[in-house]
């Protein structure tokens, strides 16, 4: 097969007028972008945490992002926290009444949950729910000019948009995963009297006795850098939207996919370190 | 002699490969409306988005009632800002906002001094200027085109700007409301003694508000002249403009 080199593309379609950039023949362009992406996310994250400690915090906003983000995803976690409770107990009793291991399984719920599945599948949806929100909200914010308008009327959009928003999620997301955890024991009692009969109390006791300290904090401070990864991921790709209205789109899936593979990555750093302690 | 409160000299702007600004030089004369005339594409909305520095321009140097913004730090930007007033083509109302609130906003912000009655005492002043006193606490979905674009030139004109930037203020609308936010410009001009630059491809509106015209083509000053010049001109390109609109 002959190969014809780049140059003798670039000529055919020039005289052919089809418009091959010359980031399409050179390829050179995709690590180019991805340096300068690197660099754009990391001055973003600079500028939001500089105007984090500014003197003129926009209280206001915060408590409506606070509500935003926390009383509107209320319905979503409480179903999901019930459901992975439920679907825990009724997946391992069966096993465990095989061992005769029974008494073991309130313990063996509440560490998975609080310690993983209560964390990790609670900051999910909310990089579903939340995240793809932000995206969509400041997406559309950029594309008709809002935020345009904002900075021409000297008003810091980081400050106003980005900050209120990222500390919510912060705040909030954290608090959503604690009350996923506690429906998800909640659901697993329920799950544990369908077959059996096991008071509130004495599973309740049951399920804290094996709950320690370590099981508590580590997923306690993860679940702050999973809201923070999920609001920042979500102002970023918002805040950054293209002009035309598909990058709404596009920057709240971006907002989703990225956000919760970070959240999946933190998790396994996360994991790593709490191995060491 | 003239006062230059906006002087742009030598100005330019490319994205990517494209130039589109080539080298652009206008002064905007206080108290005038100098209407900015041009094709799709020849870098207006550019043009005034480089003077409120929304976009940073590649060469050239852009001065305001005196300062030069290039290489302004951002609370510098903001002083000059504060004395710009800038009415976006979508109007560019923020959606969780009531019409209240919008403008309130820029007034809690530019002018932190006034209490909450001298607030909405601007902002009920504001709404009456462009004669929707009614929708206050009305909700940007529940505006036709031509309300959202006079709220929006309410919440610019709240903060008593010196200078107005308008970007395509009829584009969208039909010919009633086009000629009502003409008058509105007009009535700007004269209640608070602005000086406007006014960018367009409507030549009603040319016709309505224009001092001075300066006409834009492929990133260059095509023509710079009175409306009377430019209706008169031979040229084929000015009078595709004028020409086009009389048939209509």
């Amino acid at each position: 097969m002959k190969i014809v080199p780049v140059s003798n593309i670039r000529r055919y379609a020039h005289k052919k007028t089809i418009d091959l950039s010359d980031e399409t023949l050179t390829h050179k362009s995709k690590f180019t972008e991805f340096i300068k992406n690197s660099g754009d996310v990391a001055l973003f994250v600079v500028n939001v945490f500089r105007n984090t400690f500014s003197t003129e915090f926009e209280f206001k906003e915060f408590i409506r992002q606070c509500y935003a983000v926390g009383n509107r995803s209320l319905g979503l976690i409480s179903i999901t926290g019930i459901v992975i409770g439920l679907v825990l107990t009724i997946q391992s009793r069966p096993v465990l009444v095989d061992f005769g291991a029974v008494t073991m399984l309130p313990g063996m719920v509440a560490i998975s949950i609080i310690r993983e599945m209560g964390p990790v599948i609670t900051a999910l949806i909310c990089a579903g729910k939340v995240g793809s929100g932000i995206g969509a909200e400041l997406g559309s914010m950029r594309v008709t000019e809002q935020i345009d308008a904002m900075e021409v009327s000297s008003t810091n959009p980081v400050r106003f948009l980005i900050v209120p928003r990222v500390l919510a999620t912060t705040l909030m997301i954290p608090l959503l995963i604690m009350y996923a955890d506690i429906l998800g024991i909640l659901g697993s009692w329920i799950a544990s009297n369908i077959k059996g009969d096991v008071s509130f109390v004495l599973f309740i006791t049951q399920a804290f006795g094996d709950v320690d300290f370590m099981d508590f904090i580590p997923a306690v401070i993860k679940s702050f850098f999973f809201g923070a990864v999920i609001g920042l991921v979500g102002c970023y790709q918002g805040f950054n939207a293209g002009r035309g209205t598909e990058s709404v789109g596009v920057a709240a899936n971006a907002a989703v996919v990225m956000g919760s593979l970070l959240v999946i990555l933190v998790d396994l750093i996360a994991v790593q370190i709490t191995d060491l302690l | 002699m003239k006062n230059a409160i906006i002087k742009i000299e030598n100005l330019q702007k490319h994205f990517g490969n494209l130039e589109v600004l080539k080298d652009v030089s206008i002064d905007l004369y206080e108290g005038e409306n100098l209407v900015v005339l041009g094709k799709s594409g020849t870098g207006k909305s550019v043009l005034i988005k480089c003077i409120v520095r929304l976009l940073d321009a590649d060469a050239g140097k852009i001065t305001v009632t005196g300062e030069e913004i290039n290489h302004l730090k951002s609370k510098e930007l903001d002083n000059v800002r504060r004395k710009i007033g800038f009415l976006f083509q979508s109007g560019a109302l923020y959606d969780s906002m009531t019409v209240r609130q919008n403008l309130a906003f820029p007034l809690k912000r530019i002018k932190k001094d006034l209490s909450l009655e001298q607030v909405n005492a601007k902002i009920e002043e504001a709404l009456e200027n462009v004669g929707l006193p009614d929708a206050i606490d009305k909700m940007p979905s529940e505006l036709s085109g031509g309300m959202r674009k006079r709220i929006s030139l309410a919440r610019t004109i709240i903060v008593d700007p010196l200078i107005m930037l308008y970007d395509e203020p009829t584009t969208g609308l039909d010919p009633v409301t086009s000629d009502e936010i003409s008058a509105l410009i007009n009535k700007i001009k004269k209640k608070y003694k602005t000086s406007s630059i006014i960018i367009t491809h409507d030549i009603e509106c040319v016709r309505a508000v224009a001092d001075r015209i300066v006409m834009l083509h492929e990133g260059l000053v095509y023509k710079e002249g009175s409306l009377s010049e430019f209706e008169k001109s031979k040229d084929e390109l000015i009078q595709s403009f004028f020409k086009n609109e009389k048939h209509h």
